[in-house]
C-alpha cells in the first residue's frame, strides 16, 4: 500500500512536472528550424537573443505592470468590499455575492467582448482614439475583484466579531481598530487573494485579446507567433521566470523558517 | 507578509526592466550602421502603431537590421509595433473598433474585401517614391486594382513538402497527397481556404471560383483524402516533417527554405497543376491619424537596402529586383524562394468571395474536418449517457434520504 501511494504521488508530480522540463529543455536545443520534437546540440544562444529580442521584452514589461497594478487595485477594492459585505443583512448579501460571482462563471470571451463593446463607446465619447494599456488595466482589475472577495470573506467570517468592538472599548478609534485588529487577522485571506489576482492577470489572453488595443501583452505576442514558428526564445523566457519564481519561493520558505526558529528559541528563553 | 510580497512583485518588475535596458543600448550592433548616410533625425513626437504578422520583421536579434529602430533613427517617428496571428483576427481587431493603427499587413483576400469595405485609405504616392522598385508584376495586382491601397511586402508559393527516404518515387503532383500508401503520413493546412485551393488545383477549378458546384465537388475530395490525413496542422508540420513522423504536407514557400536546408532528406516542389501564389501587403487603414507618418513608414520599408535587410531575417521573398542584391546569392538563386517564371504563370492569387461562397466554405469545411452529421449522433449519446446517469445519481440520493428518514 505505501508503495502503491509513492507511486502515485510520483506519477502526480511528473503529470505536473514534465512538461516544464521539457519546455526548460529545449530551451537549450541547438536548432535552425526552431524543432520542438528534436534535440540537436546544446546552446545558450536563445538565452542571449531573448536579451536582444526589444519586443519579447517589451511584451513582458506591459504584462508585468499591468499584473502588478491590477493585483493591487483589485486586493484593495476587493478588501473593502468584503468588509462591507460581511456586515450586510442575510439577504443584502446573497444578493450581492451572486452579483460577484457571475464575471466568475460567465464564459471568459461574452467578458471580454462585452467589456471592448463598452471601452469602445466610452472612448469614442471621450474622443479618444485607441484602447490600451488603461483598457487593459480596467479589464484585469475587473475579472481579478471576484477571486480576492471569495479569499478575503472566509476570513472574516472566521474572525471573533467581538475582536473590533473590544478594540473600541479600550479607546481605539474604529479606523484604527481596522488596521490594528481586523487587518491583522485577514492578512491570509489578502495575501492569496492578491496572488490569485497577480497570477491570473499574467495570464490572462482572451480578455485581453478584446480590450487590448494598440498594446501588447505577452500571451497575445507568443499567440501571434504561430503562423510561422514559436520560437525556442519563448522556452527561454519560461524557463528564467519559471526560475525566478523558484527562487522566490526558496527564499520566502527560508525566511518563514528562521523567523519561526527565532520565535521558537525566545519563547524558550522566556520560559528559562 | 503583505509588505514582503508586495516588495517582492516590485522587485520582479524591476529585474525584467533592468533586463530591457541594456538592450536598447547595443542596438546599433551588428552590420547595419547607416549613421553616416543617415544622420539622427529629431524626434517628432509623432508615434504611429504598426500591426504586423508575427515574426515577420528584423528585430535586431543576432546581429540582424532593427528595422523598426532604424525607421525611427532616419525620421524621429516613434513605432508602436504590435504582432497578430491570422487576417482574420487582424479584421476583427480593425472592425471592433477601439483600436487605431496606421500601418497594417494584410494578405491578398483580405486587402479585398477591406477595399470593398471602404476600410483602407488611398496611399499618396508622392509621398512613398521607393514605390518604383516594385516589380511590374507585382503592381496592379488581382485584388487591388491600380495598386491604390497597398504595397507589397512579402510574396510567396505554396507547395509540397516530401521526405525522399519514404517517398522515393518522383513527386509531380497535388494527387499524390491522395495515395493509399501514405496512409497516415500525410498533413494538411488547417484553414479552409489553403485546403481547398489543394483540392480545387487538383480539379483544375478556379480558386477564387464563386460556383457552388465547384467548392461541393472539392469538398468532396477532401472528404475523401480524410481517411488518409494524419492530422489538420499550420506551425507543426515543421517539428513533423523534421522527425519523420509525417512524409507529405503542403506549407508556404517563405518558411521552406530552413527546412530543407538542414534537413537532407526533405525537398520542396511545386506541383505540375499550379499552386496559390500569395502576396502580404502595407496598408493604411481608414480614418488613420498619421497618414503622411504611415506612408513615410512604408517607403523606408520599400528602400531596396532596407527591404534586402528585413527579408535577410524574415526568410520570404521580396518583390524588389533592387533589393536582392543585398541577400545571399543562394537565397535569391534557390527555386523555392523564387520559382521561375514559368511556374509563377500557373499560379493564382487569393480574393475576397462573396458573402454567401464564404458562408458555403465555413460550412463545408467545417463537414469535411467534423465527418458530416454521423458525428451528432455521437454528440447525443454522450449527452443522454450523461443525462442518464444524472437522473441516477438524483433518484438514489432520494432514495437514500427516504430510508434515513424511516
Amino acid at each position: 500500500m505505501k508503495i502503491l501511494s509513492k507511486i502515485y504521488t510520483a506519477l502526480i508530480f511528473i503529470f505536473l512536472y514534465a512538461p516544464i522540463f521539457v519546455l526548460i529543455i529545449f530551451s537549450f536545443n541547438d536548432t535552425d528550424t526552431s524543432s520542438r520534437t528534436q534535440f540537436s546540440g546544446f546552446t545558450l544562444r536563445w538565452y542571449e537573443r531573448l536579451f536582444q529580442d526589444r519586443y519579447i521584452l517589451e511584451a513582458l514589461l506591459n504584462t508585468l505592470i499591468i499584473a502588478v497594478v491590477a493585483a493591487i487595485a483589485s486586493t484593495i477594492l476587493g478588501t473593502l468590499a468584503a468588509v462591507g459585505i460581511n456586515r450586510m443583512k442575510r439577504l443584502p448579501k446573497k444578493i450581492m455575492m451572486n452579483i460577484t460571482n457571475f464575471p466568475m462563471v460567465n464564459p471568459e470571451i461574452v467578458t471580454g467582448v462585452s467589456m471592448m463593446l463598452l471601452f469602445v463607446a466610452a472612448v469614442s465619447l471621450f474622443g479618444g482614439r485607441s484602447l490600451g494599456m488603461a483598457s487593459l488595466i480596467i479589464a484585469h482589475i475587473t475579472f481579478c475583484l471576484p477571486y480576492v472577495i471569495l479569499s478575503v470573506l472566509p476570513k472574516l467570517r472566521q474572525m471573533n466579531p467581538n475582536l473590533f468592538e473590544a478594540a473600541q472599548d479600550l479607546g481605539c478609534p474604529p479606523v484604527r481598530a481596522f488596521f490594528k485588529v481586523v487587518l491583522p487577522e485577514i492578512m491570509p485571506g489578502i495575501v492569496t487573494g492578491m496572488i490569485m489576482a497577480f497570477t491570473l492577470s499574467i495570464d490572462d489572453f482572451v480578455i485581453s485579446y478584446f480590450t487590448s488595443g494598440t498594446t501588447q501583452t505577452l500571451p497575445i505576442y507568443i499567440y501571434s507567433m504561430t503562423r510561422k514558428r514559436i520560437s525556442p526564445e519563448i522556452n527561454a523566457l519560461s524557463t528564467v521566470l519559471f526560475v525566478c519564481i523558484m527562487v522566490l519561493l526558496i527564499i520566502i520558505n527560508v525566511r518563514q523558517a528562521r523567523d519561526e526558529r527565532r520565535a521558537k528559541k525566545a519563547e524558550k528563553e522566556r520560559v528559562v | 507578509m503583505m509588505k514582503k510580497l508586495v516588495s517582492l512583485l516590485l522587485l520582479a518588475a524591476l529585474l525584467c526592466t533592468v533586463l530591457v535596458l541594456p538592450v536598447s543600448a547595443d542596438e546599433a550592433d551588428g552590420g547595419w550602421d547607416f549613421s553616416e548616410e543617415y544622420p539622427d533625425a529629431e524626434p517628432t513626437g509623432v508615434t504611429i502603431n504598426v500591426y504586423n504578422w508575427g515574426e515577420y520583421i528584423s528585430n535586431g536579434t543576432e546581429g540582424s537590421l532593427d528595422v523598426n529602430a532604424e525607421f525611427t533613427r532616419r525620421t524621429g517617428i516613434g513605432v508602436n509595433y504590435t504582432t497578430f496571428d491570422t487576417n482574420e483576427s487582424l479584421y476583427s481587431k480593425l472592425a471592433g473598433g477601439g483600436a487605431d493603427y496606421d500601418v497594417i499587413f494584410p494578405s491578398d483576400y483580405m486587402i479585398s474585401k477591406m477595399i470593398a469595405e471602404n476600410m483602407l485609405e488611398e496611399l499618396d504616392f508622392s509621398n512613398i517614391p521607393n514605390f518604383e522598385y516594385i516589380d511590374e508584376q507585382f503592381r496592379d495586382p488581382d485584388y487591388d486594382a491600380g495598386s491604390a491601397h497597398s504595397v507589397p511586402y512579402t510574396w510567396g508559393t505554396v507547395g509540397l513538402f516530401y521526405n525522399v527516404d519514404y517517398v522515393t518515387e518522383p513527386v509531380t503532383s497535388w494527387s499524390i497527397l491522395w495515395d493509399e500508401q501514405y496512409k497516415d503520413k500525410i498533413l494538411m493546412f488547417d484553414n479552409p481556404r489553403d485546403a481547398f485551393a489543394i483540392a480545387q488545383m487538383r480539379l483544375g477549378f478556379s480558386l477564387n471560383t464563386t460556383n457552388s458546384g465547384e467548392w461541393e465537388e472539392a469538398a468532396m475530395l477532401l472528404k475523401e483524402q480524410k481517411p488518409l490525413v494524419q492530422a489538420y496542422v499550420m506551425d507543426q508540420i515543421f517539428d513533423k516533417m523534421e522527425s519523420g513522423e509525417a512524409w507529405l504536407a503542403p506549407y508556404y514557400s517563405g518558411d521552406a527554405g530552413v527546412l530543407v536546408e538542414e534537413n537532407d532528406s526533405i525537398e520542396f516542389i511545386i506541383p505540375e497543376e499550379g499552386t496559390n501564389f500569395f502576396v502580404d501587403a502595407m496598408c493604411i487603414p481608414a480614418g488613420s491619424a498619421h497618414k503622411a507618418e504611415a506612408e513615410a513608414y512604408i517607403n523606408f520599408m520599400c528602400d531596396p537596402e532596407i527591404a534586402g535587410a528585413n527579408m535577410d531575417y524574415v526568410g520570404y521573398a521580396t518583390p524588389e529586383t533592387a533589393a536582392k542584391e543585398y541577400l545571399e546569392p543562394e537565397t535569391v538563386e534557390n527555386p523555392i524562394f523564387y520559382p521561375d517564371e514559368e511556374t509563377l504563370r500557373n499560379t493564382e492569387v487569393f480574393v475576397n468571395l462573396p458573402a454567401e461562397t464564404s458562408a458555403l466554405i465555413d460550412t463545408l469545411w467545417a463537414e469535411v474536418k467534423m465527418g458530416g452529421p454521423g458525428d451528432a449522433a455521437v454528440l447525443i449519446a454522450i449527452i443522454v449517457v450523461f443525462l442518464g446517469i444524472y437522473v441516477a445519481i438524483i433518484i438514489w440520493k432520494k432514495r437514500k434520504h427516504k430510508r434515513e428518514m424511516m
